[in-house]
Order: structure tokens, then sequence, then C-alpha cells
């Protein structure tokens, strides 16, 4: 199989990640597009790893689930304070350093 | 090698329309279930390039514990779930499309370039170097520094979501 048929797989959902983060109002969906980006980096190491029979790929892939993880209880709690403070998820309402 | 070709195009369909329903759907727990697909299907690609021990990591990890703790902060926030319309997008939409079509276009252009016509070689040797044991003996001889870091991160992580989260 080509290996770019898995890289250019794992560049559409870093895409359509992007449009998410930059189009999506509330905070829980952004941080689900930001899953989307973290995972097209996954699948990327993974082809990579099977392309250049080193399994130091798949170690890799490991970490970014682990850190994938963290970002999001870390985030979460960001967006539930964000909720809190102003009633709403939505991070367009997020600007008080506006001049 | 034909049923692998078959088995990525089904998967890669199914991933890619239930990406763009993440980020196109107006229901915020359809949001959450579309990436579950997404999930799933990357941890079918991971099988199909023998990498079964992270398959099996994503699954319980991404879609055992990471969405579960999206569907939590959804009920938390009290988020829409009727479908409010495009109350859930804001006004860049379009300057959205325009920035992923840009970036989605360099980089196939790219990896056509780099790339173009190199294939992976499927056989028995890439099934034993993806076993288990082997991605364990790698992780604790190569990666122990980089291991017990994630770790030390994690355990700050847990303390900074409930220093957040707490209500004083």
């Amino acid at each position: 199989m080509d290996i770019n048929q898995f890289l250019i797989l794992s560049a559409f959902l870093f895409c359509v990640g992007i449009y998410g983060v930059l189009a999506r109002r509330n905070g829980v969906l952004v941080l689900m597009s930001i899953e989307l980006m973290l995972n097209a980096v996954s699948i990327n190491l993974i082809a990579f790893s099977a392309f250049g029979r080193e399994v130091a790929g798949q170690v890799f892939a490991l970490f970014v689930i682990t850190i994938a993880a963290a970002e999001v209880g870390v985030g979460l709690a960001i967006v539930l304070l964000i909720y809190r403070n102003l009633s709403s998820p939505d991070l367009d309402e997020v600007d008080q350093l506006k001049g | 090698m034909w049923e692998q070709q078959l088995a990525f195009w089904i998967l890669a369909v199914a991933m890619g329309a239930a990406a763009l329903g993440v980020v196109r759907t107006t229901n915020i727990v359809h949001a959450a279930l579309y990436l579950v697909v997404v999930l799933a299907g990357a941890a079918a690609q991971y099988i199909l390039l023998a990498a079964e021990f992270v398959a099996w990591v994503q699954v319980l990890i991404y879609i055992g514990a990471v969405v579960i703790l999206f569907l939590f902060g959804i009920m938390l926030t009290r988020a829409p779930m009727g479908g409010e319309g495009r109350r859930l997008d804001n006004d860049q939409r379009w300057g959205a499309v325009v920035v992923a079509l840009f970036v989605f276009g360099v980089l196939v252009a790219m990896l056509v370039d780099a790339f173009g016509g190199e294939e992976i070689r499927f056989g028995s040797e890439l099934v034993a170097q993806g076993r288990t044991g082997n991605v364990g003996s790698d992780l604790f001889r190569e990666f122990l520094v980089p291991f017990e870091v994630v770790s030390m991160l994690l355990l700050a992580a847990l303390i900074g979501a409930v220093v957040l989260a707490r209500r004083d």
C-alpha cells in the first residue's frame, strides 16, 4: 500500500480539525476539533513506524495519546470555569482583553 | 493486498464523513458520537498498520475515557442539545474554510512530492515488529526518562484540573 494514502487521510483529518478550531464557538467543540488534529498526528506516526520499520513511532503515538488525555482534562476544567464565570461556554464571550 | 485496500478505503470514507460531522453538526452530543466513529476508525487503521497495542490503547483511553470526559463537559456546561441552528458556530466560517483548504492543498502537494510512489512493505516481519513485547521493551529501554516525565505531567494535569474546577 502507498504510504501517501495514510498521510493524506491524516492531512484531511488535520485540516478538518483546523476548520473546527477556527469556526466553532462552543469551547467543548473546539476541544473535540483539537482531538481530531492530535489523532491525525498519531496516524502519521504509526504510518511512518510501519514505513521505516521503527518501533519508536508507536511509542511516540502512545505519548501523544497520554498527553491528549491530560490536555482534555485541563481543557475541560478551563471551559467549565469559563461557563461558571460567564454562564456560557462560548469562547467569543471571553473578550475582556479586547481594547 | 486488495483486502487491505478495501478495508482502508471503507475506514477512510467513514472517518472523513464522521470528521466532517464533528465540525458541522448542530447537535453537540452528536458531535461527540461522530468523534467516537473517527477514533474507532483510527484504531482500526492502527491494526491495519500492525500496531495492535496502540490500537487497543486508543480504544481504552480515547473512546473509553476522553469521550466520556467530553460528555461530562457537555452536560456540565448545559450545552444546547436540541440543535439551535448555527449558534455553535461563529461568523468566521468562510475564513476557516479558506485556511483549512489552503493548508490541505499545501500538505497534499508536499506529501505527493516527497513520498509519491513510496510503499509500505507488509509481511510477517512488520507484524513481528509491532508485537506488544517489542513496543514495551523499546518504551522502557530507550524512552524510560520521557515515560517518567509523562507520568509527572499526568500528575500535574490531575492536580491542575482539580484546582481549576474546584468551587471555593
